[in-house]
């Protein structure tokens, strides 16, 4: 019996590890947040600014709410639960779209500094020293001040937050791998510059910026938020997790629902995406298995 | 008939700082060193760490430009690095490395990362490139089944062989080895330096060996210059100078081989300070270690001078070119 049980056993695949439970879990809320942000117009059970006077600060299910608004309604009347599901879908829009902007702004910039050296590298990191003194939320208010506010520039604002992390670990890195290893052998081998970055430094080092990015993830959405709370983000009657953060403190003891809601959304997708960047980081090392 | 490679006089200076506000002092990693080297044959390059073997072979490959002097491959200058002719010239030489597992891209298969040089040089279509990886994988003595395996799972022998397999895919005409077996076992380092010879002949390669292991470089070499703080001091037949050195520097480097059964020889123990290429001796550079040393040698560096037998010493007390001290 025990003869055959073992015979049938197959072979542990080599490199596909098991998923842990976590990240799992992570990865499903990610998915679950994405498929909110795509579908957002078509699972909202009300509109945004659709009011519903007579049941105004209603309290969600389960705490005296009824099922007409399953997350209960803020001060106006507007379901809360209809203004996450489009605030998820800014945010989230706003947050990737900033973060991407970074990392490839970032790591193009640490690579042309570490190819050219010279005075490329003194103008890169001249701009990096610039936007790491610049308070970046006097930066952001003279901005939106000047060119007003539209969603695209401020998608394109937020990417500017956080490439100079990026720039300095991709140069740093490119140095490094110039000065010994593989990059040199490659470029012994003939190479053009390009195909070096983009075929060999960027795979080695593309772990160390997944988590930079995972890391500006976080850090953009709450910046996002401090901007719409100062007014200058997202602009009524559009809403965004931040915004109704903002908006949900000052009924943050008689209505908590408000604010709870998108803090909770906030938490739980900054939290998914650091824990599947770690466990990407980890998957994405073939030393490592 | 023309050298393959020739160096002709070459010096490199790399500027070093010390301290924070220390002054830039000017280190002779390599000064006037002349070398030839003719197709198919071995030059082997001694010489303890730091007398400027590695920056001979980088200025060799063309991965330096020279301060002094001037780099020829096949009668032309080396073109700067980087540029797309120095690019395409590296089909033809290429460099084995000390460390294999940092020459090779941990991501990569050992399969990808030999094809490599091959998709670089735009050599052949897919099928082609496919069946030479895997004629070269069988010449540097690895089994077809290693090809889709990562550095990290070879052995170190194994992974040198892979960087071998690498260098010859263009099918180079020079190669230049670095410290290729002293990261080995010395039972591997028997197998690998045995593996390069016998492909150097089947090829007709011609390689710049550089080491600092006397056992090796004369199994393999047809000719050894013997280097002392970026200068070459003796150069020639090595079945010559392995036996009868005649720079002092030569001699403690071959007194110090160990022989199997030999009653021990006199061995020659090198006394004073290790050599610093910022703070070079006046005079020979050797002279401060120097056993034999005369006050000429303090003053006066020597010239490579031509003895009789065809070797070439830079020593003021060489037979034939003594000189009274004065």
């Amino acid at each position: 019996m025990s003869a055959t049980t073992l015979a049938t056993v197959p072979p542990l695949p080599r490199r596909h590890a098991r998923v842990p439970t976590l990240v799992a879990v992570a990865m499903a809320w990610i998915v679950a947040m994405l498929a909110v942000a795509l579908l957002a117009e078509t699972i909202r059970p009300y509109g945004i600014t659709a009011l519903d006077l007579r049941a105004r600060l209603t309290p969600p299910v389960g705490f005296g709410g009824t099922a007409r608004h399953l997350l209960g309604t803020d001060e106006l009347g507007r379901d809360v639960l209809s203004r996450l599901i489009v605030s998820i879908r800014i945010s989230l829009l706003i947050a990737f779209g900033a973060t991407v902007i970074a990392a490839t702004v970032g790591t193009t910039l640490g690579f042309l500094a570490a190819h050219f050296r010279g005075w490329v590298e003194q103008l890169v990191l001249m701009l990096i020293d610039f936007q790491a003194s610049m308070p970046f939320l006097i930066l952001a208010l003279s901005v939106l001040a000047f060119f007003g506010n539209s969603l695209p520039l401020f998608v394109a604002l937020m990417g500017l937050y956080g490439w100079e992390r990026h720039a300095r670990i991709a140069r740093g890195l490119a140095i490094a791998a110039n000065a010994q290893g593989y990059a040199a052998a490659v470029r012994q081998l003939g190479a053009s510059p390009l195909r070096i970055y983009l075929r060999h430094v960027l795979p080695n080092i593309a772990s160390t910026l997944i988590v930079s990015a995972t890391l500006s993830f976080p850090e953009v959405v709450l910046l996002e938020s401090g901007l719409s709370f100062l007014g200058l983000g997202v602009q009524p009657p559009m809403t965004s997790l931040g915004n109704m953060v903002g908006y949900g403190r000052e009924y943050l003891t008689r209505a908590p629902w408000i604010l709870l809601a998108p803090s909770a959304a906030i938490v739980l997708t900054t939290l998914s995406v650091s824990l599947l960047g770690d466990w990407l980081r980890d998957r994405l090392d073939p030393t490592l298995t | 008939m023309t050298d393959l490679l020739e160096l002709a006089g070459v010096s490199r200076v790399y500027a070093s700082r010390r301290g924070l506000i220390g002054r830039a002092v000017a280190v002779r990693a390599v000064d006037d060193v002349s070398l030839r080297l003719a197709a198919g044959r071995t030059l082997g390059i001694v010489g303890e760490s730091g007398c400027g073997k590695s920056t001979t072979g980088r200025l060799a490959l063309g991965l330096e430009r020279p301060d002094q002097g001037i780099v020829r491959f096949e009668g032309e200058p080396m073109p700067a690095p980087g540029s797309p002719v120095w690019r395409r010239l590296r089909a033809r030489m290429q460099l084995v490395y000390q460390d294999p597992l940092g020459a090779m891209d941990r991501r990569l298969t050992i399969a990808t990362q030999i094809e490599e040089p091959l998709v670089i040089h735009d050599i052949g279509n897919a099928a082609e490139r496919r069946d030479r990886v895997a004629a070269l994988l069988r010449d540097v003595g690895l089994r077809p089944d290693h090809a889709a395996r990562h550095p990290h799972e070879l052995s170190g022998g194994q992974r040198q062989r892979a960087v071998l397999a690498r260098a010859l895919a263009t099918d180079p005409a020079l190669l230049v080895c670095d410290e290729p077996v002293s990261a080995l076992d010395v039972s591997i380092q028997a197998q690998v330096v045995n593996m390069l010879t016998d492909l150097q002949q089947a090829r007709g390669i011609a390689m710049l060996f550089i080491s600092h292991d006397l056992k090796v470089v004369r199994q393999v070499s047809h000719e050894v210059a013997v280097m002392y703080l970026g200068r070459t001091v003796e150069q020639g037949d090595p079945e010559a100078i392995f036996a009868d050195p005649v720079h002092p520097y030569s001699r403690a480097l071959v007194s110090a081989i160990p022989v199997p059964g030999a009653r021990r020889r006199e061995r020659i123990v090198l006394t004073g300070d290790p050599p610093n290429p910022a703070d070079r001796p006046k005079g020979c550079a050797f002279h401060p270690r120097c056993p034999v040393a005369v006050a000429a040698c303090r003053v006066e560096t020597p010239a490579l001078q031509t003895l009789p037998d065809g070797r070439e010493v830079a020593c003021h007390l060489a037979p034939g070119t003594i000189r009274k001290a004065a």
